[in-house]
């Protein structure tokens, strides 16, 4: 436990201090955001009907962006092949890079969603409950990414290859995701959605580490 | 079951199996191919409310059906590989993984086709549909990773790990875009659900889905060969460059 805080808390640290790639990611995210009102048109309500599905996706994409820095970075200096030899199991090694990404890379999307959706329109109950959706959908995101970005460590030109792998596999999180949201601002129940979000969320938690553990194990064989 | 699956394993045994199964299929394929275009053409009636068109369903439904069906093939052909380091299990599900996306794009091409006159729009966001588009994208992703590695070995295993997590996820994404799709639009296709298919109609879709399927297996043996001699002669190229 105690060297799966600290991989944690290094891998926390490395990202605060490039600061730049925080910023960045964010300022991804608003920019595909702000992309949407030019391009769809300024009436208020056709944003306000389609702002749930343009906030996932945006957030979908920006946290596709991050995803090869999960191992990348460690890959090409070296220190990942030291990882993968500690005494930590690789599983839980993965557990805590993705819960750094997640930290680093989807969280601050998820705090500055609710000024986003409000500059699309959205009704105050369907920003508390997009904002809950995505705290319990996201991890899936990261979950399922580290799978892609383990099998594509290493490789050059992996990004295209990451997305093809991964976006597929996105679409129940997107779908439950702006499920949610739509029903919070039609005043329907939300839980059913969100409980299929958590389902989901921890299925990925199973599958997620073990399959990217045998998929990094390739790379170092 | 593992004594029996090791007996395959062997791949000089396997190609001269796979060898006596081929014209088999080859004349299968013929054979079933004309009898289901016949039956499915001039025999069946047209339907009532369709008309001629329905007849794209005798090309259209079994191409759907064997798109799912080689997946599910792959992917427990896949977890054999992996469970018992089969060497040939890998390749059957490379060598399917083609023949499958030419199935998934021919289920879309004649879904949109058929869709034209019915719905009057070549394209509707309908939830079967749209679970058919995610599956041509796995599988493209499939066929792009084996792509990607230079060892065959790290490519067989990482395909592996792809399509079992895809397995897993394929009744996940189908539920999802099914309640997706009664979200966003209600019962707007339900008017395809005909009359009940009368034996007239079934007889030739079943004679239509067995026939797909030994054209499946005629290709998959090709295809299969091909690999293992591929592989082979692989082996003996890198042997010669050792020797010299």
């Amino acid at each position: 436990m105690r060297s799966f805080l600290s991989i944690l808390r290094r891998d926390l640290k490395l990202s605060y201090r490039q600061g730049s790639a925080i910023s960045l990611s964010l300022s991804f995210f608003v920019i595909v955001i702000v992309l949407f009102p030019l391009g769809v048109g300024p009436e208020l309500n056709i944003l306000s009907r389609i702002s749930a599905g343009v906030i996932w996706v945006g957030a979908l994409l920006a946290c596709l962006l991050t995803l090869d820095r999960i191992f990348q970075a460690d890959y090409e200096d070296g220190s990942l092949d030291l990882l993968v030899l500690g005494p930590l199991p690789l599983e839980m090694l993965i557990l805590s890079k993705v819960c750094a990404h997640w930290v680093s890379s989807v969280l601050p999307l998820i705090i500055i969603s609710p000024i986003l959706a409000l500059s699309m329109n959205m009704n105050l109950a369907g920003i508390w409950v997009m904002v809950l959706a995505l705290l319990i959908g996201t991890p899936t995101l990261s979950l399922i990414g580290t799978i892609g970005a383990a099998l594509t460590v290493g490789m050059r030109r992996g990004g295209v290859l990451l997305s093809l792998l991964v976006l597929p596999l996105y679409i129940p999180v997107l779908i439950f995701g702006v499920a949610a949201v739509e029903a919070a601002t039609a005043v329907l129940p939300v839980t059913s959605h969100l409980l299929l979000l958590s389902g989901i969320s921890l299925g990925a938690v199973v599958v997620g580490p073990v399959a990217a553990a045998a998929a990094l194990r390739l790379t170092f064989d | 079951m593992a004594i029996d699956l090791h007996k395959y394993a062997n791949p000089r045994r396997f190609l001269k199996i796979i060898s006596a199964v081929y014209p088999w299929s080859v004349g299968a394929t013929g054979i079933l191919l004309v009898a289901g275009l016949y039956f499915g053409l001039f025999v069946a009636p047209p339907d009532y409310q369709q008309g001629e068109t329905v007849r794209i369903m005798f090309v259209h439904v079994p191409a759907a059906w064997m798109a799912l069906s080689i997946y599910t093939m792959m992917a427990v052909s896949s977890a054999v590989g992996l469970i018992w380091k089969h060497p040939v299990a890998d390749l059957s599900a490379k060598a399917a993984a083609p023949i499958g996306a030419s199935f998934t794009f021919l289920a879309l091409v004649t879904g949109s086709l058929w869709g034209q006159p019915m719905w009057g729009t070549y394209w509707v966001w309908d939830a079967r549909l749209t679970s058919m588009l995610i599956l041509l994208f796995l599988y493209l992703g499939y066929m792009a990773i084996w792509e990607s590695f230079e060892d065959p070995n790290k490519a067989a295993k990482a395909a592996t790990i792809l399509i079992l997590v895809g397995a897993i996820n394929v009744p996940i994404i189908k539920f999802s875009v099914d309640w997706w799709n009664t979200l966003h639009q209600p019962a707007s296709v339900a008017t395809m659900q005909g009359p009940k298919i009368h034996s007239s109609i079934l007889t030739p879709l079943l004679i239509m889905i067995l026939a797909y399927s030994s054209f499946f297996l005629m290709v998959w043996i090709i295809r299969v060969k091909a690999e293992i001699l591929g592989r082979r002669l692989r082996i003996q190229q890198m042997n010669a460059l050792r020797d010299k």
